[in-house]
């Protein structure tokens, strides 16, 4: 069986986890955000499984459904979050959404 | 078990009087003035014959010790002496004289009100009677809170920039005082491993310098903020001038009292050499306050901010009689104690009536007074004279033994203080110039002191002139305790070039079996 | 003598009657108690007097002891009396002038609404002021001293409603008070030296502890000075007493000329033995009295108040007695200030009968011609100031100032420079008291005559007016009879005075020269102010440059000095630092924390993606210091 070395899954792992971040940061879509945010929960998800693969543990992959679960759990309160925007605040801007501020 | 119920009247009648005026409005006043009035029948009865009760050695006539959280030393441990009865009966008085002073003043939240003001005074007798420090601190706590919702509630304008203010301050430089206990506490308890705050074991821990000073500072700080001492003295005219009548009384006639009592129980006993080596800084001090305070008395417009520096200037007094730590000295301090306690609350009494009827405290808008309300002219008149320090009353009495004491230690000193007597002058007829001579500036008439107001405001006047005629009987209550405290200083630090000395006509030779660690505990 | 204690305590308790009454009592019913209790007073003091001489040269003074006043610390001090003669000249004098200046004083003021408090006030200052000379200990005396000043300044402001009188009755309290304080530092400093404070005890002991001249000596009898100065309004604290006169005029003759402002006189000669110790004391003491008799005697030269001619005049009188006292003279300070309670007094009160004439007119140019409209105020008056001009052989003021101008140059301790200064002031006393006497009952009439006195009025006149020629033959000198009784009387307390004995021979000379110059100045006088026919009464002074009366008339420009030295800095500084600068730092602090929050406030900004930086950098940071560090 070809194996990959665990250095080069991390990587990957962290490549992933930098491109959600940067979809996070840099769009104001909240849609985007939202997106972001799943691929940073991928990116964990795959170093979890790496790490498990790793020392032959099958611990990574009960880690990985569980981020499952909650990347869904996430997705639905964070598109619910997103209908109550625009209810309120007609846009998807997520800068305009600032009220709370000190 | 009469000190604990001297504490626990206050307590229990407080929250009484609390749920009672939530039925019977009304009525929580009547709780309070009962209790007080309990409270000092009580106290009566223990002045009149408490030097029966002194077994041989100690001024301490009465001590209950029960262990509280006794794995860490803490313990539930009044003692009663002299000095404690004296402002003890003087707290118990003033307190009637602030429930009778917010008689007709407060009628919106009364039972949250006189709730307060009893447990502010449950918290000051228990600041006088504990002789475990942690007790003490809970005390010193306890009276501070309830002193902050009497201000920050009921008081006037700008009440709550001072409540916090004097939250702020007092608060602070507790925790430093905390901290002084606490390093006590662990370095007393690492060096004989009995870890306590017992007052009596505390005393003459050894301790290197600096430790000494550090600690000694950190009680000094929270008694100067409280005594007040300049610098630390500018929560006072914001508290008292915001404070509803009744808490100025009593943060002028007890509160600042309790700085005064700490230095003289806790700092110079406990930090003999720490004090000694402190005393001409603290000394300079005091004279700065007396002359600062008379000054910025006199350019005062509020009548209330106006007694508030005056009490800065009086207490200033006390500190200095403190630090002299001669019999006369201290002697003076404490009749200096009661004599401000009465003549400042009773000037502040006085503000608070004629607020009341000119619902102004401006100077400015007053004069002419004299006419319209020839007794209030005439109290008034007769409390500013106290607080000029005439010779007959007992204010001159105060001031005179002191600034005699300190003229023992220190002659500059004493010499510079006096001239604390010209400002007082200046501002006390200032007084009377601007409220009650020149032509006459409010038209309407109103009603001159009420029989209740007279009854209480005569009480304060008639102490006064006893105290000066006689001040006899308050030396002698406080002289065994004084007495005790100075030879315990100059046991635990003989050496030392001491300023603290006795005076030369008086010495008293040491007596080695009036020990101080085993007198708490010998007597009942 | 056992009922000793009741000669202040009946004052006292008219006080505690009419005070406490507060204005319900009829007004005789007032009358009867503040007259009356002095009076009473008055009686016990003669009862005890008769009393004390019958049993003189065996016993030679008299303590009564009421209660421990204190006793702390070694301080022990007596609610006590102490009577000697020097007591019993100042008893009587107080309570015999007091009671005919109160009898005056039911007329004076009976048109006055506060007449209760007018009387509550009288009797409170005799009670002090008895206390005060009766006074067994030094702080005893202290309370008295500060009593008559308390009673001094309600009096001074009895008409309240008017802003100038509070600010003269403020003025003199807190001047005197300066004194006051000089004297209680010097109360410690002989409680510190000497251990006691009772006045015989201090003394004695400060005889055997310290040696002649002594510097703390000095320095302790410059302190009573001090305070001695500032009650009997000398140079440098004598600006109070000539503005003191906004008080109603008996309260003007009976505390700031006959009683109060003699205690200073009073204080250095009961503490005489303190100051014998010191020369230079005594030459402090000697060159003030010098120094304010010359100065207040030319104020009063060029004064138009009447009642202010007078006040500079006991000023100046005053300067006389401490001039006496610098050089030893014991018995004529004592002297003069007796005889001149009696004319000084008289001066007051026909000068008050002369203002409530007038419907209280005080400017002596608006007055004139009132020998024919008050005959007898103008014989009494011109028999006060006869005696004040020290009018030979027939007058008290006579004898006194003679025997003090004599002893000035014939005693050790003073000379031929004192001599010269009293005979200049006693030349201008004259030439002040005529000009009055002029201005005031001679020439036309200007104001019209409104009250005539009445009988309670002029009964203390007469009376004052007798004692004021009379009073002078207890004492006169080797040259006219010699009579010695007042003199004999004080030796059994006060030294005597030693002569000088190759001046001694002298004596005659001096005294016609005396004579003479107080006859020339009359004459003076009455060439400089007498009235021109017809012309209204022209500047009296007006030869002198305008300049010059200036200065006079604001007593040598020292309330504008003080002014700008002292009371102007400490009120600039007060209203400067009204709101305390102490609290700035404080606010600072606050400040800072209030401005610390609003920074740190910034971060957030309420931007989700402004966190997510932040997050992620803060994690990043984390990543690198646990990796790198």
């Amino acid at each position: 069986m070809l194996t990959i070395p665990t250095s080069h899954g991390l990587l990957l792992a962290g490549i992933i986890f930098i491109l959600g971040l940067v979809c996070v940061l840099v769009r104001r879509n909240i849609i985007f955000i939202l997106l972001g945010l799943e691929i940073m929960f991928n990116a964990a998800g795959l170093a979890f499984v790496v790490a498990g693969a790793k020392w032959g543990q099958p611990d990574g992959q009960i880690m990985f459904l569980f981020i499952l679960t909650t990347a869904a759990a996430e997705v639905s309160i964070g598109l619910a979050l997103v209908f109550g925007m625009v209810h309120h605040l007609h846009t998807l801007d997520i800068d305009q959404a600032d009220g709370m501020k000190g | 078990m009469i000190m604990a119920w001297l504490i626990l009247i206050p307590v229990l009648s407080g929250i009484f009087a609390w749920s009672l005026e939530l039925r019977f409005r009304g009525s929580a006043r009547w709780t309070a003035l009962v209790a007080l009035a309990v409270g000092l029948g009580f106290t009566c009865y223990l002045a009149h014959q408490p030097f029966e009760l002194v077994p041989s050695g100690g001024p301490y006539f009465m001590n209950l010790d029960i262990p509280w959280i006794a794995s860490a030393g803490i313990h539930f441990h009044l003692a009663m002496d002299g000095l404690s009865l004296v402002l003890v009966l003087l707290t118990h008085f003033l307190g009637i004289v602030a429930v009778l002073s917010s008689w007709t003043e407060i009628s919106e939240k009364a039972g949250f009100f006189y709730f307060n003001l009893l447990w502010v005074l449950a918290g000051i007798i228990g600041v006088f009677l504990s002789m475990d420090l942690f007790l003490f601190y809970f005390f010193w706590e306890m009276m501070l809170i309830p002193m902050f919702f009497l201000i920050s509630v009921y008081g006037h304008e700008n009440r709550i920039y001072a409540s916090v203010k004097f939250f702020l301050f007092t608060q602070i430089s507790g925790l430093f005082m905390l901290l002084a206990i606490l390093g006590l506490y662990f370095v007393h308890g690492k060096q004989t491993g009995q870890y306590t705050f017992n007052y009596f074991d505390l005393m003459g821990t050894p301790m290197t310098g600096t430790m000494g000073i550090l600690f000694m500072l950190g009680f000094l700080t929270a008694f100067a903020v409280k005594l007040p001492a300049v610098p630390f003295h500018t929560w006072l005219p914001d508290a008292h001038t915001e404070a509803p009548t009744a808490g100025s009384i009593i943060l002028a006639g007890l509160l600042l009292k309790t700085g005064a009592y700490g230095m003289i129980r806790f700092v110079i006993p406990l930090f003999p050499e720490a004090s000694a080596a402190a005393a001409p800084a603290v000394m300079a001090l005091s004279v700065v306050g007396i002359i600062y305070g008379a000054l910025l008395a006199l350019s005062q417009t509020d009548f209330k901010r106006l007694v508030a520096y005056t009490s800065v200037s009086h207490m200033g007094f006390v500190m200095l009689g403190i630090f002299a730590w001669n019999t006369l000295a201290l002697q003076g301090a404490v009749v200096q104690m009661i004599c401000h306690g009465l003549s400042t609350g009773a000037l502040f009494f006085l503000a608070g009536i004629l607020k009341d009827r000119l619902h102004t405290r401006d100077l400015g808008q007053m004069g002419g007074l004299w006419a319209t309300a020839p007794r209030l002219a005439g109290m008034t008149l007769f409390f500013a004279l106290a607080s000029l320090g005439l010779p007959g009353l007992g204010n001159f009495i105060a001031e005179f033994t002191i600034l005699m004491g300190v003229f023992q230690v220190n002659k500059i000193i004493a010499a510079t203080a006096s001239l604390g007597l010209v400002g007082a002058a200046v501002y006390s007829l200032w007084i009377i110039q601007a409220a009650f001579h020149g032509p006459l500036k409010v038209k309407k008439t109103f009603a001159d002191l009420s029989f209740r107001e007279t009854a209480a405001l005569t009480l304060m006047l008639v102490g006064l002139v006893y105290l000066g005629l006689n001040p006899g009987p308050v030396f002698r209550m406080a002289q065994p305790s004084l007495d005790h405290l100075t030879r315990i200083v100059s046991i635990t630090n003989p050496g030392l070039p001491n300023p603290a000395k006795p005076f030369s006509f008086n010495t008293s030779t040491p007596h080695p079996s009036e020990n101080p660690g085993g007198t708490g505990h010998a007597i009942r | 003598m056992d009922f000793l204690w009741l000669i202040p305590a009946l004052p006292l308790t008219g006080f505690l009657v009419l005070a406490l009454t507060a204005q319900r009592l009829s007004r005789p019913i007032v009358s009867l108690v503040g007259v009356g209790s002095v009076g009473g007073s008055a009686v016990m003091v003669a009862w005890a007097a008769v009393d004390f001489l019958r049993r003189m040269p065996g016993e030679t003074s008299y303590t009564k002891k009421l209660w421990t006043w204190m006793d702390v610390g070694g301080l022990h001090l007596d609610m006590a009396f102490y009577i000697d003669t020097l007591t019993l000249v100042m008893m009587l004098v107080i309570t015999g002038v007091g009671f005919f200046i109160h009898l005056y004083s039911t007329g004076y003021m009976a048109e006055d609404k506060d007449y209760a408090r007018f009387f509550a006030c009288m009797n409170l200052f005799v009670a002090a002021m008895l206390i005060l000379v009766m006074a067994e200990n030094l702080p005893l005396l202290y309370l008295g001293w500060e009593g008559v000043g308390l009673c001094s300044y309600l009096l001074i402001g009895f008409w309240y409603t008017d802003k100038a009188n509070g600010y003269a009755a403020r003025k003199a309290f807190v001047v005197t008070r300066v004194g006051d304080t000089a004297m209680a530092v010097g109360l410690f400093l002989l409680y510190n030296q000497l251990g006691t404070l009772q006045i015989q005890d201090t003394m004695s002991r400060a005889a055997t502890v310290w040696p002649q001249g002594s510097a703390t000596a000095t320095l302790a009898a410059l302190l009573l000075l001090g305070g001695a100065v500032g009650k009997s309004a000398q140079l440098p604290l004598q600006t109070w007493l000539p503005d003191a006169m906004a008080g109603p005029t008996p309260v003007s003759a009976l505390i700031h000329a006959a009683t109060m402002v003699t205690a200073g006189v009073y204080l250095i000669a009961r503490t005489h033995v303190l100051f014998m110790l010191s020369p230079l004391a005594m030459t402090v003491t000697a060159v003030i009295g010098a120094a304010t008799l010359l100065m207040a005697g030319f104020s009063a030269l060029v004064q138009h108040d009447i009642k202010r001619v007078l006040a500079y005049s006991t000023i100046s009188q005053l300067g006389y007695m401490f001039l006496a006292l610098g050089v030893g003279a014991w018995s004529a300070a004592v002297f003069h200030l007796v005889t001149h309670a009696f004319f000084k007094a008289l001066l007051f009160l026909c000068a008050g009968a002369v203002i409530h004439a007038l419907g209280g007119e005080q400017d002596m140019f608006r007055m004139g011609g009132l020998k024919d409209r008050l005959p007898l105020t103008f014989w009494a008056f011109l028999t006060g100031a006869s005696s004040l001009a020290a009018l030979p052989l027939i007058t008290a003021g006579f004898y006194s100032k003679d025997m003090i101008i004599w002893e000035a140059y014939a005693s050790p301790l003073g000379g031929m420079g004192f001599w010269l200064v009293a005979m200049i002031g006693a030349l201008v006393t004259s030439l002040y008291t005529f000009r009055m006497m002029w201005l005031t009952f001679a020439g036309p009439v200007k104001t019209p005559v409104h009250h005539p006195p009445g009988l309670s009025m002029t009964v203390p006149l007469v009376v004052l007016a007798v004692l004021s020629l009379l009073a002078g033959f207890m004492e006169t000198p080797r040259t006219l009879g010699g009579i010695h009784a007042f003199s004999s009387l004080l030796h059994s307390c006060l030294p005597e005075t030693v002569l000088d004995h190759g001046r001694e021979a002298h004596e005659m000379l001096f005294e016609i020269i005396a004579a003479v110059t107080a006859l020339g100045g009359i004459a003076w006088a009455w060439v400089l102010y007498r009235p021109k026919d017809g012309s209204t009464a022209e500047s009296p002074a007006s030869r002198l440059p305008k300049s010059l009366q200036r200065f006079w008339l604001g007593g040598w420009g020292f309330d504008g000095l003080y002014d700008r030295l002292f009371v102007r800095p400490y009120l600039a500084l007060a209203h400067f630092d009204k709101n305390d600068v102490i609290d700035r730092v404080f606010s600072a602090i606050a400040q800072l924390g209030r401005s610390g929050h609003r920074v740190l406030s910034l971060t957030q900004n309420g931007q989700l993606r402004s966190y997510i930086w932040g997050i992620g950098l803060g994690a990043a940071a984390v990543v690198f210091m646990v990796v790198y560090l």
